[in-house]
C-alpha cells in the first residue's frame, strides 16, 4: 500500500534577513526528518515549543516547502505547484487557535469555504456540510454565529469545515492548546471518531501526554529532529529520556515508574488507570 | 450601550423580507431613501409611512425592538432638529429668550425629524432581515458588472465579510487589553488630550499586533483551506433571483408611483 | 493583607435579553500569605470572580473589603489597591507593548508615580524574580519565546510590588517545561517574599501540586472551598460539574474499590506512591 505521507531527510530552514535583505542567521526548525504513515494510522507528534513539531505539521499540505528533502502526500511531491490544489484537498488542516481560522459568520457558512473553493456543486455542498457538522456533533448549531460557540465547539466547527472537503488525512496543529479541559475532550473525541468510523488517517500534534494513548504510533522530536518513536508503550516505557527533555508523562505512568524503582513488580509502560490498578492488585496477590 | 444599537444587527426570524434576494433588499433600500428626498411632501410621507409599516409588519422583527435601536442616534436626531428650529430664518412664530422659532424652521425641522427617522428606520429593516454574509454576497454579485472594468469585486466582498467576522472579537480583545492595561496601574481617562492620546499607545500596539497575528493565521487557514480567488469558486446558496423578488420589485415600483402621484395630485 | 468578600453578586448587562448572574452571593476570606487554587469550567464565574479582588469589576452586589478597608468606599483608591493586588491575565504575553523587555516592566511601577531609580530598580527585580537571564533585558518583547514573553509579562505586575498575586490561568498554551518553569518560580515567589497566591486553572494536577486551598465555583457560587485533599474527596461530583481530580486520585478509589486496603484521599504523584507502598508494605 501507497503511503499517504512520506517525508524524506526532510529540512526546514528559517532565515533571519538582515536589513539589507541579506542573510543574517539562519536555524533548521526541522532537521533531517523521515516520517511515513500508512492510510487509517493515527499518528502522534509530540514535542516542546519550538521543537520543530509544528513547523513539520506545515508541510504536510503544503503550506511550507522543504528547504532540503522532500514531501509526498498521496504520492504527490508538494513542491508540485500544480498538485497544490490536490494536496491541499488531500491533507486538510486544524490549527491552534479556534478563532483565527473560522472564516464565515454563521457556523454552516464556514463549513461550506472549503468545498465551496473546491468548486463543489452547489446541492452537493449542503450535503457535504450536514455531513461534516454530523461528524463532529454540531449540526443543531448551524445557524449559529461562531462567537457565540464554546472554544471546543469551535474547534469542532474548523473540524467540520476540513471533513467537508472530503480529504484522507486531516494534521491537527496542537488543536487543544487554547482550550478547557471539556473542549479539550471534545477535539480528540472527534479526532479519534473521524479516524475509527471514517478511516481518515489523523496525524495530532500536541503536548498534552494523555491525548496520545491510543495513538497507532507516537513520534517524539527535540531541536528539530525526531528523539524516538514508537507505539505509546514503547514511548512511555523510557520515562527516564522523557523526563530529562522535560517531556509530560500521565500521571499514571508516571507513578508506576516510582512504584518499580522502588522495588515493586510493575511492567513497564503502563498507560492507564486499569492497567496499573490490575498490575497493583495482581501484585499484592503474589506472594 | 453598543449593544442596543440595531442597525448592523441581524434579528433571526423567518419572513418573506428574510428570504428575499439581498440585491432586492439593496436596491429596496436605496429606492426608499432616494424617495424621500426626491418627494418632498406629506402626503408623499403618508404613502411611506404605510409602505414602511407594511414591509415591517411583513418582516416579523417587533415595531419595539426597532424603536429600542433608534434611541442611541435618538440625540443625533434631536440635534439636527434643534439646528433646523432655531437656525433657519423666517417669520417668527414664537421667540424665547433669544431663540426663535420661524415658520420656515420649524416646517424643515419636521421634514428633517421624519425623513431621518425613515431612513434610519428603512436601513435597520434591511440590516435585521440581512445577515453580513448575504450582503456582502449580494454586494459582490449585484456589483460584478465592475469587474469588468478591473475592480476586485470579490476581493472587496471577502474582506468586508472577514471584518464583520473580526470586529466583534477585536472588540472583546480591546476590552481585555484594557482591563490588562488598568491593572498596571494605566488610566484611560486621566490627563488631558495629548497625555489621553499617549496613553492610547499600552492599548494600540498590542492590538495591532494581536490583528496582525490573527491576520496571519487566518491567511494561513484560508490557504489550507484551498482558497485561491474568487475563480472557480461555487457558493452554498448561490443567489437568484425568486417570484417574490419580482413582486418586490413591483411593488417598490408601485410605491414610487404612489408617492409621485401623492405630491402631484396632493401637493402639501 | 487579607481579601474579604461578603455576600458578592455580580450581574451582567442588567436589564437587557443578555441579562446574566455571573456570580452569585460570594463570600469568602483570602488570608494574608495563603496559596489558593481557584477552579471551574469557561463560564463558571472564576474570571469573573479575581476582577472584583482588584476592582476592575465593581460589584452589583454586597462588599469587600481589603485590609479590613472597603474597597467600595467614597474616596478609596482603586489604583492604590491595584497596586498592591496584582491580576495576571490569561495569555498576558498579548499586553506587552514596549519597545524593550526593561521598559514593558517599568510600566507598572511608573505609573504608581515613583522615581526613576526605584522603578528600575523594582523592573531589575522582577525580571530576576521571573528567572528571565539579564541578556534579554534590551531585546524586543516580541523576539522572545512564548514562555519568555509570558515571564516578561508576569514581571510587569511584579514589579508593582503587590501584597496578592492572581494568576488566571499562567500556563494555558505552554508547554510542559514552559509550564513548570512558571510554576515552580511562583511557588517560590510565595515561599520567599510571603506573597498571597491565588491561582487560577484547568489543570487539577497542577493546583494539586502547588495550592494550601481549593475554592470551586459553579454557576457564579462557591461550591467547595478546603484543602486539595478534601475537594478532591467529591471527585465524583466535581465531574458532574466539568471538572475532575487528578488521575491519581480516581486510581487510589479504584484500588480501594478492588480491595486494596489504601488511604484513597491523595492528590499527587509522590502523596500516592507514599500511600501505595504503605498499603502492600503491611500486606506482605
Amino acid at each position: 500500500m501507497m503511503s499517504i505521507i512520506k517525508a524524506s531527510k526532510l529540512v526546514h530552514e528559517y532565515q533571519k534577513l538582515g536589513e539589507d535583505g541579506r542573510v543574517e542567521s539562519s536555524y533548521r526548525a526541522v532537521d533531517g526528518v523521515d516520517l511515513e504513515v500508512e492510510p487509517g494510522q493515527f499518528i502522534a507528534i509530540l514535542g516542546h515549543n519550538g521543537s520543530g513539531k509544528s513547523t513539520l505539521a506545515k508541510h504536510l499540505n503544503a503550506i511550507l516547502l522543504p528547504s532540503e528533502g522532500s514531501v509526498h502526500v498521496d504520492g504527490k511531491d508538494t513542491r508540485d505547484a500544480e498538485k497544490l490544489w490536490e494536496i491541499r484537498k488531500t491533507a486538510g488542516m486544524v490549527f491552534q487557535n479556534p478563532d483565527n481560522q473560522i472564516i464565515g459568520t454563521v457556523v454552516d457558512e464556514d463549513v461550506a469555504f472549503g468545498p465551496e473553493n473546491m468548486g463543489v456543486p452547489t446541492d452537493k455542498i449542503k450535503k457535504r456540510v450536514e455531513e461534516g457538522l454530523k461528524t463532529v456533533g454540531m449540526w443543531k448549531y448551524r445557524s449559529h454565529s461562531p462567537n457565540k460557540l464554546s472554544g471546543g465547539q469551535k474547534q469542532r466547527v474548523a473540524i467540520a469545515g476540513v471533513v467537508a472537503m472530503h480529504p484522507k488525512c486531516i494534521v491537527f496543529d496542537e488543536p487543544t492548546a487554547m482550550l478547557d479541559p471539556i473542549g479539550r475532550k471534545e477535539v480528540i473525541e472527534a479526532a479519534k471518531r473521524l479516524n475509527r468510523e471514517e478511516g481518515v488517517t489523523v496525524i495530532l500534534i500536541t503536548h498534552y501526554m494523555e491525548e496520545v494513548v491510543e495513538a497507532d504510533r507516537v513520534i517524539v522530536m527535540d531541536q528539530g529532529k525526531v528523539l524516538m518513536q514508537g507505539t505509546p508503550r514503547e514511548v512511555f516505557s523510557e520515562v527516564e529520556l522523557l523526563k530529562e527533555h522535560r517531556l509530560d508523562v500521565p500521571q499514571v505512568t508516571m507513578l508506576a515508574y516510582e512504584l518499580r524503582k522502588s522495588g515493586m513488580d510493575i511492567p513497564k509502560g503502563i498507560l492507564t488507570m486499569e492497567e496499573l490498578a490490575d498490575a497493583l492488585v495482581q501484585e499484592k496477590k503474589a506472594p | 450601550m453598543i449593544r442596543d444599537i440595531t442597525i448592523g444587527q441581524y434579528y433571526p426570524a423567518d419572513s418573506v423580507i428574510h428570504r428575499l434576494d439581498p440585491r432586492t433588499k439593496l436596491v429596496g433600500t436605496l429606492v426608499f431613501i432616494i424617495s424621500l428626498f426626491m418627494f418632498r411632501s406629506f402626503a408623499a410621507y403618508g404613502v411611506s409611512v404605510l409602505f414602511l409599516a407594511g414591509v415591517i409588519r411583513a418582516s416579523k422583527v417587533p415595531f419595539k425592538f426597532l424603536i429600542r435601536g433608534m434611541k442611541s442616534i435618538m440625540v443625533l436626531l434631536l440635534i439636527t432638529v434643534a439646528f433646523n428650529l432655531f437656525m433657519i430664518p423666517g417669520e417668527t412664530l414664537v421667540q424665547v429668550w433669544k431663540l426663535k422659532i420661524t415658520d420656515e424652521g420649524l416646517y424643515t425641522a419636521i421634514y428633517m425629524a421624519v425623513r431621518l427617522s425613515f431612513l434610519i428606520i428603512g436601513s435597520s429593516i434591511m440590516t435585521l432581515t440581512t445577515t453580513p454574509n448575504q450582503l456582502t454576497d449580494g454586494l459582490e454579485k449585484g456589483l460584478r458588472p465592475l469587474n469588468k472594468v478591473n475592480v476586485p469585486v470579490h476581493e472587496v466582498a471577502m474582506m468586508m465579510s472577514i471584518a464583520l467576522r473580526f470586529i466583534p472579537i477585536l472588540l472583546e480583545e480591546t476590552d481585555k487589553i484594557m482591563k490588562a492595561q488598568t491593572a498596571r496601574g494605566a488610566d484611560f481617562d486621566e490627563g488631558g488630550l495629548i497625555q489621553k492620546a499617549k496613553g492610547m499607545v499600552p492599548l494600540l500596539v498590542p492590538l495591532f499586533v494581536s490583528a496582525f497575528r490573527r491576520a496571519n493565521d487566518l491567511a494561513m487557514a484560508m490557504e489550507a483551506r484551498g482558497y485561491h480567488g474568487g475563480e472557480g469558486r461555487t457558493k452554498m446558496r448561490p443567489l437568484h433571483y425568486e417570484k417574490r423578488d419580482r413582486n418586490a420589485y413591483l411593488i417598490l415600483v408601485l410605491y414610487l408611483v404612489l408617492m409621485y402621484a401623492a405630491k402631484k395630485l396632493i401637493g402639501v | 493583607m487579607s481579601i474579604k468578600l461578603e455576600h458578592v453578586s455580580y450581574i451582567y448587562s442588567q436589564g437587557t435579553a443578555y441579562q446574566k448572574r455571573a456570580l452569585d452571593d460570594v463570600s469568602l476570606e483570602i488570608p494574608d500569605g495563603q496559596f489558593v487554587g481557584v477552579i471551574g469550567h469557561t463560564g463558571s464565574g472564576k474570571s469573573t470572580l479575581i476582577q472584583h479582588l482588584n476592582g476592575l469589576i465593581r460589584a452589583t452586589d454586597g462588599k469587600i473589603y481589603f485590609g479590613g478597608e472597603n474597597i467600595y468606599a467614597e474616596g478609596y483608591s482603586m489604583k492604590k489597591l491595584r497596586s498592591k493586588v496584582g491580576l495576571v491575565f490569561q495569555y498576558p504575553e498579548y499586553q506587552l507593548f514596549e519597545v524593550d523587555v526593561f521598559s514593558d516592566v517599568c510600566f507598572g511601577p511608573k505609573n504608581l508615580g515613583l522615581p526613576k531609580e526605584e522603578v528600575e530598580q523594582r523592573a531589575y527585580e522582577a525580571l530576576q524574580q521571573v528567572g528571565l537571564k539579564e541578556k534579554h533585558y534590551k531585546k524586543s518583547p516580541f523576539e522572545l519565546s512564548g514562555g519568555q514573553k509570558r515571564r516578561v509579562a508576569i514581571a510587569g505586575i511584579l514589579a508593582m510590588q503587590p501584597d496578592v498575586l492572581i494568576l488566571d490561568e499562567p500556563t494555558a498554551g505552554l508547554d510542559p517545561k514552559g509550564r513548570d518553569d512558571i510554576l515552580d518560580q511562583i511557588a517560590l515567589l510565595h515561599k520567599e517574599r510571603g506573597i498571597t497566591v491565588v491561582l487560577v486553572s484547568h489543570s487539577m494536577e497542577d493546583v494539586a501540586k502547588y495550592v494550601e486551598r481549593i475554592i470551586v465555583m459553579d454557576e457564579g457560587k462557591v461550591r467547595y472551598d478546603d484543602t486539595p485533599r478534601n475537594v478532591f474527596e467529591y471527585y465524583k461530583e466535581l465531574e458532574e460539574i466539568g471538572l475532575a481530580a487528578p488521575q491519581v486520585t480516581y486510581l487510589m478509589h479504584e484500588l480501594k474499590r478492588r480491595g486494596l486496603d489504601v488511604n484513597p484521599s491523595v492528590t499527587t504523584v509522590e502523596e500516592a506512591k507514599r500511600a501505595i507502598l504503605a498499603a502492600t508494605g503491611e500486606a506482605r
